[in-house]
């Protein structure tokens, strides 16, 4: 007990700085917090991008889970050292939970995770719980802090521990996760959008039972992050060449797994790839996928004998991705049947060639004020004490938060449509529907 | 013909069944407790502060409002605002073109549709933890719903439900 106690609550001899383009410096005090940094499951966030496939529109965002990990760690210590110590609301006990579960609540992200998560049917929340709880250096590292110390941080990382107030740090509408994300996308990505004056947002939080409340007089800086929030989706998070990528992607990964199914011979063998094409992946597995053994396949798929894979690859590979139009899925069904029917005529399998793709695929979650709903939404102290959702005050926020635009569109190889070598009649007509 | 938007269609399925849904919390719970006992809903749930919660099942909902094949109606209630769902007849035609009969699914939403949001919520609740023993799901709930004030007797009643509705589910 001694130990465990001695080992929550120490220091390293001098404070060790990571040099950081979004936040200057990332300050590490506590022995724990660096000894997580150096296992190899922390260290695997390297491999893994932060923006999945974002890179292919904007050749900026090559930044790692590994980075943003760091950067939601650091903003939490910036809260719980600056902001909230001393403060009645605040157990200081709580300290080192927090600062874990913000550091490691990516951990059991994948490579190209939206994707894979998608086709494999796969969860990264449960390889977090199971990189936390397992047989990994992460374990053994929480556990010389107790005993029940991991299940803790798996518990505040799925928002079900009992102190509200610690899983707000990093989950809730306006917490460290996403103040770290979009100021980090924005900067990599070479965007003006995602900027917002977080060290004002910071300095107007204030801990309560349940949640993080924010002063009313810092009302324009929670604006200004949340129609960053909104401005970031639409520029970067939904760009409709980063989904022709996601597109591309999922239906390489759905191609591998049919012709696996089918007995299909690979040159090389994906051996990577066994467990998860048999539904068995096991976290020693999991473990050892990363962003360089995915390349790693698509690259070597390109010289494959189905046609199809070997395509797919190559797009992804090489940025030849699909093009798209908008798609009304309501006005339009009919005319998507006949564009199947058409593209099976010319030789094109609409199974991955003609893919709808719709907002709800990719769902990223907009302000909106709460009432029946599941999240709580932000509130503002006002100067009396009491509590007010920020939509009821802010007519910006009240202007982008009641609006609905979700979205369709429609992708489809441009370049196989425009090859009249075979079938140029059919593939006219197609262009014809399509408009292009 | 491949079914165009698959997952909207398993919902429209579910909606159409219960005629009106009433509430957003009513929704999810429904839809996340059909997906636990084994109904093929794709939609991701995590736990939020009542209980699990699909933000996808969310903007499902919203994408089918706004392509008209579902009406959504807003009511002011007390302090807060109430939403009712129903499927258009634009939706009903639809769903004549790509529905897939999902066997069961229209009996368990129907009777789950009876029950009073607050006790789908407890249900959802159970069955989110229901890796845990049971004295340890109660411990959670009566931690970590304090203020819904759910007795001991509505957890019995909430395994009770859950097996019931399992019955229902079991293809005969």
């Amino acid at each position: 007990m001694r130990s465990e106690m001695d080992y929550s609550k120490k220091k390293l001899d001098e404070e060790k700085v990571f040099k950081d383009p979004v936040h200057r410096y990332i300050h590490v005090r506590d022995q724990m917090i660096w000894d997580l940094i150096g296992t190899k499951e922390f260290q695997r966030l390297r491999r893994v991008r932060q923006l999945g496939t974002t890179f292919l529109t904007f050749h900026g965002g090559e930044h790692s889970r590994f980075s943003h990990s760091l950067g939601v760690y650091e903003i939490v210590r910036r809260i719980v050292d600056d902001v909230f110590d001393g403060r009645p609301e605040w157990n200081k006990e709580e300290r080192l939970l927090s600062l874990c579960a913000a550091l490691l609540h990516d951990v059991g992200h994948g490579p190209f995770s939206h994707s894979f998560e998608k086709v494999f049917d796969l969860d990264h929340e449960q390889f977090t719980r199971e990189i936390i709880l397992g047989d990994t250096e992460i374990h053994q590292v929480l556990s010389r802090g107790g005993s029940d110390f991991p299940e803790k941080v798996a518990e505040v990382i799925a928002k079900t521990y009992h102190n509200k107030l610690v899983i707000s740090l990093i989950s809730s509408q306006i917490d460290a996760d996403r103040m770290d994300y979009l100021q980090r996308d924005a900067y990599f990505t070479g965007v003006s959008y995602g900027h917002f004056d977080m060290e004002r947002i910071l300095r107007v939080m204030r801990p309560r039972e349940d949640q993080v409340v924010f002063k009313y007089s810092g009302m324009h800086a929670v604006e200004d992050y949340i129609m960053s929030r909104y401005q970031m989706y639409w520029q970067i998070y939904f760009h409709p060449v980063t989904r022709s990528a996601e597109v591309v992607l999922t239906k390489i990964l759905h191609r591998a797994k049919e012709l696996y199914r089918n007995g299909y011979s690979f040159k090389q063998d994906p051996v990577h790839f066994y467990s998860l094409f048999q539904g068995n992946i096991t976290l020693e597995d999991y473990l050892k996928l990363d962003e360089s053994i995915i390349l790693y396949y698509f690259q070597i798929w390109q010289e494959e004998e189905d046609p199809i894979l070997k395509d797919l690859a190559n797009r992804f590979v090489n940025r030849n991705l699909f093009k798209y139009i908008e798609f009304d899925p309501a006005k339009e069904y009919k005319k998507y049947s006949e564009l199947e029917s058409l593209f099976r005529k010319a030789g094109i399998n609409p199974d991955y060639y003609l893919v709808l793709d719709s907002s709800s695929d990719l769902p990223y979650d907009f302000y909106r004020p709460g009432e029946e709903e599941e999240r709580l939404p932000i509130h503002l102290l006002m100067r009396n004490g009491e509590l007010r959702e920020l939509s009821r005050e802010s007519d910006i926020v009240d202007a982008i938060s009641g609006k609905r635009r979700t979205d369709h569109k429609l992708y489809y190889p441009a370049d196989f449509l425009k090859d009249d070598r075979s079938k140029p009649s059919i593939k006219r007509k197609i262009r014809e529907i399509l408009d292009i | 013909m491949t079914t165009l938007l698959k997952e909207h269609v398993k919902l429209m399925s579910a909606f159409s069944a219960c005629g009106e849904i009433i509430g957003r919390k009513k929704l999810q719970k429904m839809i996340y407790i059909a997906k636990k006992i084994s109904f093929p809903f794709q939609e991701k749930f995590q736990f939020h502060f009542y209980g699990p919660y699909s933000e996808e099942l969310t903007l499902r909902v919203e994408e089918l409002c706004n392509m008209g094949f579902v009406h959504e109606e807003k009511e002011k209630k007390g302090g807060y605002y109430q939403y009712r769902y129903t499927v258009t007849k634009e939706g009903m035609d639809f769903l004549k073109l790509y529905e897939e009969e999902i066997p069961k699914l229209k009996e368990c939403v129907l009777h789950m549709n009876e029950q009073s949001a607050r006790f789908l919520e407890l249900v959802s609740t159970v069955l989110y933890f229901d890796h845990l023993s049971e004295e340890e799901v109660k411990e959670k709930i009566f931690t970590l719903k304090k203020k819904q004030n759910y007795t001991e007797e509505e957890i019995e009643k909430a395994y009770q439900y859950i097996e019931k509705l399992k019955g229902i589910a079991k293809p005969h």
